[in-house]
């Protein structure tokens, strides 16, 4: 995998972002680490997904930049940046309804095609055999949490570098919380990187390598996760107090 | 038993015949609006056009229209692309409401340039009478009418297997299901529209033609169908390109069967009343099921 | 003799420009105010041409009517008849959204059309209706008349105006325009949204009548070729959407520099040789889709854009001028 001169697989540089000319974020400064998990961490309304959507060219920038792998990725569009090997799941919408289960998997491989579809698919399905009973049923039958399993195999099959996710737990039980966040170890374990907005910020922080905490459109403070778990100041304002 | 040969003859496959022409036109708009999420009210005069290229084909080239056909089918392929490009695309991020408007100017630059180009009067395909098939001594239909439901028929076939096995037929039907994870998942959207738009003419180029072979050409020929075509792709459930088609054949034979003298010996609906029927189920439709008969996205 | 001919001409120019500035304001009410796509104005239209036809004509056995009812009845009427029509299309399609309400009244329009075609007994068919009086008949004769019913005209022109504008200032159009601009809070401030609606599309439609009827009126005879969509519906889209929709004086702007242009390219059109004098309106009708797209694309908030005089938080007055 090739990595930018300081080893980082993503660096964003500066970043401004917004909607209709209002800057959600501000001056952001974030550097990912290859097959790491990072985690962006941030009270509501802290432009936490908004930063997400910029770094995938689905929000517009304002100012600064995106390097991946090094190269500078200004005035790519999302459909480019998914050959570049980055795949992104969103919140909500996830999935495409009305399509089966193997043929939403499916479109995961159209804009960058894998060396070998078939092989993809085992590698998906190995990592979330719950699927495999379910291919022939539209992902709109589908529970939440399977849906979301669904979404991330579909961002899996292009074999990306970068995985970013949305709020990947949001709404799901306690119980799928638990194998989602398993999922993501494995899913780092087979060498890709991701970067995520996470509302459970204590959870997500203890199988994150690295957390960046989001106030107000601004970079608040960045450490590794464990750091930050220990971090009074942060513990205080954004993981409820309480010591893990 | 003459009764039955009789419905048959003068009403079912009529109804069938017509019904193929609203499901080929249906498809195109039920397609368009599953993929750009607008009424294509200029997909009448699609037909129109498609139905003149063919026919000035026939007067050039010797050969029966459906031969010639590809002529038509280009022609309408050219047009519906180039007004996707000057008057459609540069309003794609507006409200879709002004896309709509937008067709209707399409529809009366269409048809107006048929007027210009080929006439106000009406034209046929194929001069004279031509024997109908007869089966089992019974049964005459006209060989028109057997080429156009066979001839639907296979398309039907052949867009089951295009959207239900194909990369592209798949990716539109991601796009139609939810834009923005088509676009966040790396689908080209230009691409899949640009498809759309030539499948789309090219299945009303075909419907142009077989209208005005039933009957003849001219220019307002594809605007009087459209409205039932817009029946039959909300009967379908907007965006379910076969349920487009069901939704046709439906609207079709309804439209035909009503005139037949169910009770006593008058038709029940007066055959000038024929285009209310579809009318009646569209707003039927609308009221009360308006995701469709088969349960297409919601509106 | 030149001379008079042209001021005739513009008279007659005026007269139907009016009449077009009368449908502009109405759609303006439907479709500028409340955002509801009306397709089908030709079917109400229709409806009050024919309402006030039937009661005011000559007596006659070619079909019901030739009542010989004073013709401000007859206007009424129409205005009646034709907001009865619209409110009960309103009734079932008004929370259609805007593809499906185009759909539905242009189906009306549709329906509307082939039952003035086909039944006979109440509008003669295609052979039409004739013997329309005229307002102040007897008084002036000759082309004097159509000063007269020019005045008629910009008269009524003037009070729609006037109405629409108050209309559009009360509370009832301001909230009008909140539902048009944002439906989902509109509702959430418990807003009877249909309702609204209802009233709006009703409205639009009595004013479509009232205009249908005056232009039964000045051509005296009537025909189901006088509600060609073509010229009524599609021409008064081009000219609200020209002279910018929402606002009332750029509506009646719209009807007459539009039907101002379609007039002038017509007296063009009578000087060219007879096999292009028939052609010459369909370049006519393809120069009309064509100004649609330029309009769409250029200009599409009009000659006279909408400004809303409402409290500054409802609409921002220019881009980054806020808060």
């Amino acid at each position: 995998m090739n990595t930018g001169s300081n080893g980082a697989l993503l660096e964003v540089e500066g970043l401004s972002a917004g909607y209709g000319g209002v800057a959600v974020i501000k001056d952001i400064d974030l550097k990912v680490a290859p097959r790491e998990i990072a985690v962006i961490i941030g009270p509501n309304g802290a432009g936490k997904s908004t930063l997400l959507k910029s770094v995938f060219a689905l929000t517009a920038r304002s100012a600064g930049l995106v390097r991946f792998r090094g190269r500078d990725m200004t005035g790519l569009r999302t459909a480019d940046l998914v050959p570049e090997g980055i795949a992104a799941v969103p919140q909500s919408r996830n999935v495409f309804p009305t399509l089966t289960v193997a043929e939403n998997l499916d479109i995961g491989t159209y804009a960058a095609p894998p060396p070998d579809r078939a092989e993809a698919k085992e590698r998906v399905l190995s990592l979330f055999p719950d699927l495999a009973t379910k291919l022939t049923q539209p992902a709109g039958e589908l529970s939440g949490g399977q849906r979301q399993m669904v979404a991330m195999g579909r961002a899996l099959m292009s074999a990306p570098d970068l995985l970013l996710l949305d709020e990947p737990t949001a709404g799901l039980s306690p119980a799928y919380l638990e194998k989602i966040f398993d999922l993501l170890l494995e899913i780092r374990a087979s060498g890709v990187t991701i970067l995520m907005v996470e509302q459970n910020a204590r959870q997500a922080l203890r199988i994150a390598d690295h957390g960046h905490v989001l106030v107000s459109g601004r970079n608040f403070a960045s450490d590794t996760g464990a750091a930050l778990l220990a971090n009074e100041e942060v513990r205080r304002a954004f993981l409820g107090g309480a010591a893990a | 038993m003459n009764d039955l040969v009789f419905f048959i003859n003068l009403y079912l496959v009529p109804g069938l015949t017509i019904g193929s022409v609203y499901a080929l036109g249906a498809v195109g708009i039920s397609m368009i609006f599953g993929i750009l999420r607008f009424a294509h009210f200029a997909h009448g005069d699609l037909m129109t056009v498609g139905g003149y290229g063919t026919l000035t084909a026939v007067w050039i080239l010797p050969f029966h229209p459906l031969v010639v056909l590809p002529f038509g089918i280009a022609l309408a392929v050219g047009a519906a692309l180039a007004v996707d490009r000057a008057f459609y695309r540069p309003l794609r991020d507006l409200p879709t409401i002004y896309t709509v408007i937008a067709s209707f100017g399409v529809a009366l630059i269409f048809r107006s340039s048929a007027q210009l180009i080929w006439s106000s009067g009406n034209q046929v395909f194929l001069p004279g009478i031509r024997p109908p098939l007869v089966l089992f001594d019974t049964f005459r239909i006209a060989t028109l009418h057997a080429q156009v439901i066979v001839l639907t028929a296979l398309i039907a076939l052949a867009l089951h297997l295009f959207l239900s096995r194909s990369q592209l037929g798949r990716s539109m039907r991601a796009v139609a299901d939810e834009p923005e994870l088509a676009a966040i998942s790396g689908l080209d959207t230009e691409r899949i529209i640009r498809w759309t738009w030539i499948i789309g003419a090219a299945l009303a180029a075909t419907a142009g033609v077989f209208a005005g072979m039933d009957t003849s050409m001219h220019p307002n020929l594809g605007w009087n169908l459209l409205l039932s075509m817009f029946a039959a792709a909300i009967l379908g459930g907007i965006g379910k390109p076969l349920g487009a088609m069901a939704g046709g054949l439906i609207i079709g034979l309804a439209e035909e069967l009503a005139t037949y003298p169910w009770i006593g010996t008058d038709p029940l609906v007066s055959p000038s009343y024929k285009s209310g029927v579809a009318f009646a189920i569209m707003v039927t439709l609308l009221i009360f099921r308006p995701q469709g008969l088969f349960k297409g996205r919601l509106l | 003799m030149e001379l008079t001919g042209l001021f005739f001409y513009l008279v007659s120019v005026m007269i139907a420009g009016g009449i077009y500035s009368i449908l502009c304001l109405a759609l303006n009410v439907q479709w500028g105010m409340g955002g509801l796509f009306n397709a089908g104005i030709a079917g109400f239209f229709a409806v009050g041409a024919y309402t006030s036809a039937i009661l005011t004509a000559a007596t006659t056995e070619r079909h019901v009517g030739g009542f010989e009812l004073p013709i401000a009845f007859g206007l009424v009427a129409a205005a009646l008849v034709a907001g009865a029509v619209g409110w009960a299309v309103a009734r079932i399609c008004v929370r259609l959204k805007s593809d499906y309400l185009a759909m539905a009244s242009i189906g009306i329009a549709e329906i509307l059309r082939l039952i003035i075609v086909n039944e006979d007994w109440l509008t003669n068919g295609s052979l039409g209706i004739s013997g329309i009086p005229r307002p102040f008949d007897g008084m002036v004769d000759g082309r004097g008349a159509d000063i007269v019913f020019m005045a008629v005209i910009w008269t009524l022109v003037l009070a729609i105006y006037v109405l629409c504008q108050r209309l559009y200032l009360s509370p009832w159009g301001r909230a009008m325009r909140a539902i048009r601009d944002n439906e989902a809070s509109s509702r959430a401030a418990g807003k009877d949204v249909e309702r609204f609606r209802r009233q709006a599309f009703a409205l639009g439609a009595a004013i479509m009548g009232l205009g249908g009827a005056l232009s039964a009126h000045y051509f005296r005879f009537l025909s189901p070729t006088a509600t060609e969509p073509l010229l009524v519906t599609f021409l008064v889209w081009v000219m609200l959407m020209a002279g910018g929709s929402g606002n009332n004086r750029g509506a009646i702007v719209g009807g007459l520099g539009i039907w101002f242009l379609w007039s002038v390219t017509e007296i063009f059109a009578n000087r060219l040789p007879p096999e292009w004098i028939t052609r010459s309106s369909y370049i006519r009708m393809l120069l009309v889709g064509l100004l649609l797209q330029v309009v769409l694309q250029r200009y599409r908030s009009g000659l006279l854009p909408e400004r809303s005089p409402t409290l500054p938080y409802e609409r921002p007055t220019s881009r980054g001028g806020t808060s």
